[in-house]
């Protein structure tokens, strides 16, 4: 439960489009996002925040990622 | 051409924006309510688990606490409400550019003409229910029906998250049994009128002779004929189509009681500080100034009087409002709450009659323009008037942007 808010380094192409390409985890680890499959505006009820929601794929597996107003976080599983 | 016409209201907004945020609360009673230090504690929102306990809006926080002892009570955060009223009309406006709000939680919209797009009235109803829960986590009821009237009515049946269809073939069987007083504009007063006269539901409203109503009512007996009838046909404004600003004003309730008249000032210098700099803002002037003051018994009055010339600074407002004041009250009970207003407005870039002797006016002008641009860079604190520190707890706010929420009218 709650969020983890974490760092990213993004792609901001000229259409304003935004893609994460790395996460940093809160210990530091850095994650590779694989792939961007959905992007959209949507609620998260289990960490209790909203914002642009990034289904990404980072190392097989898919989590999402949220930008509320240009704070990123990611749900605590 | 019938119209189709969608009345969406958030479900408990404040409450359900409030749990969003904290999961940890959402099966638990729960109420918003504004600050107490500053005596503005009052239940503004509850959530369903505290309306089942009976509690209800605009109760005192202590008597919200006796009926229900396990409740968690949120300072209201108006930004984030904001956010999500804003969110939600960029919902609205994916279906259609007629919206027109009412109030932060409730907006009326016009889908006429798009159902080979999107569907019928109940399904748009639907896909903005979803997408409402969906995006921002929040339920809606959505009342459907051809008139901005009925379509209110249909979104208070029906809660929470839930559509109500009213349709010219069973308005009469859902519309006419409900209490009259649930029709938009019968408050207490008007309601009372009407039961005196054997008119307890709208159904009744709606089979009077209307020339009885007229004559009871007045033009008003006629409006709401016609609202009880379904013949509303007042069109659902564009987006972005602002009505025309008629009058400015502030008003406040203050930490303690006002007692003299020195407190009033202070408090009159804070208001038509924010109404002055509103005014500029628009590019506006006004002519009248009134102020309404209500004292610890909740009772109220105004008063208005004229300016000699028109102004938009703070200092000749707030003389105003003092004189109107000092003529017409006689400090017989303390003072709870006190107002503002500037209407009778004119643009502000109009020609000025010049003074032959004294043209101090056009400095106040430009001084009053200086400490706007030091408040925005600065802050709202960063200059004031040396009388604000007389009492810093009774002047340390600022109307102009700690609340933004303005009732609004349904004849505009």
């Amino acid at each position: 439960m709650g969020k983890v808010f974490v760092q990213i380094t993004a792609e901001h192409d000229v259409n304003g489009a935004i893609r994460p390409l790395t996460i940093r985890w809160e210990d530091g680890r850095i994650f590779e996002v694989d792939r961007v499959l959905d992007v959209r505006q949507a609620v998260s009820l289990k960490s209790g925040g909203l914002g642009i929601r990034y289904t990404c794929k980072i190392m097989g597996k898919q989590i999402y990622l949220f930008d509320d107003e240009g704070k990123w976080f990611v749900e605590r599983k | 051409m019938r119209r189709t016409i969608l009345h969406v209201d958030l479900n408990n907004f404040y409450a359900s924006v409030e749990c969003l945020y904290r999961p940890e609360i959402r099966d638990k009673p729960v109420v918003v309510c504004g600050d107490v230090e500053a005596r503005h504690g009052i239940v503004l929102a509850k959530n369903y688990p505290a309306k089942a306990l009976g509690v209800k809006t605009g109760e005192a926080i202590w008597e919200a606490k006796q009926k229900c002892p396990g409740l968690v009570t949120v300072q209201a955060d108006f930004k984030k409400y904001l956010r999500f009223s804003r969110l939600a009309r960029k919902i609205y406006l994916d279906y259609t550019n007629q919206i027109e709000p009412f109030g932060i939680d409730e907006a009326w919209l016009d889908v006429s003409g798009t159902e080979k797009i999107f569907g019928t009235g109940s399904d748009i109803a639907n896909q903005i229910r979803q997408r409402l829960q969906d995006e921002l986590g929040i339920t809606g009821s959505v009342g459907v029906s051809w008139n901005k009237i009925f379509a209110k009515l249909g979104s208070d049946m029906k809660k929470p998250n839930a559509t109500t269809l009213i349709t010219e073939e069973n308005f009469r069987q859902s519309v006419w049994p409900l209490p009259v007083g649930e029709l938009l504009y019968v408050g207490r007063a008007t309601r009372r009128k009407l039961q005196k006269r054997a008119i307890y539901t709208i159904g009744d409203l709606a089979n009077r002779d209307i020339s009885d109503l007229k004559l009871l009512l007045g033009v008003w007996g006629e409006t709401l004929w016609h609202f009880a009838n379904g013949f509303d046909s007042a069109p659902v404004k564009r987006f972005g189509e602002e009505s025309l600003i008629k009058s400015v004003g502030n008003s406040t309730t203050t930490p303690r009681d006002l007692v003299n008249n020195q407190d009033v000032k202070l408090i009159i210098y804070v208001l038509a500080e924010s109404v002055a700099t509103r005014l500029r803002k628009h590019g506006l002037k006004c002519r009248t100034v009134s102020i309404s003051v209500r004292g610890n018994d909740l009772l109220s009055f105004e008063r208005q009087g004229k300016l000699p010339g028109m102004t938009f600074i703070s200092g000749d407002i707030a003389q105003k409002a003092m004189e109107l004041f000092q003529a017409n009250y006689r400090w017989d009970k303390p003072i709870r709450s006190l107002g503002v207003r500037g209407s009778d407005l004119v643009t502000a870039n109009g020609q000025v009659q010049l003074d032959l002797f004294d043209n101090s006016k056009l400095d106040a002008e430009t001084l009053e323009f200086t400490v706007d641009n030091l408040h925005k860079r600065f802050g709202h604190y960063s200059i004031q008037r040396c009388s604000m520190m007389l009492d810093r707890k009774l002047t340390g706010f600022n109307p102009k942007d700690d609340h933004v929420i303005h009732p609004i009218s349904y004849f505009k």
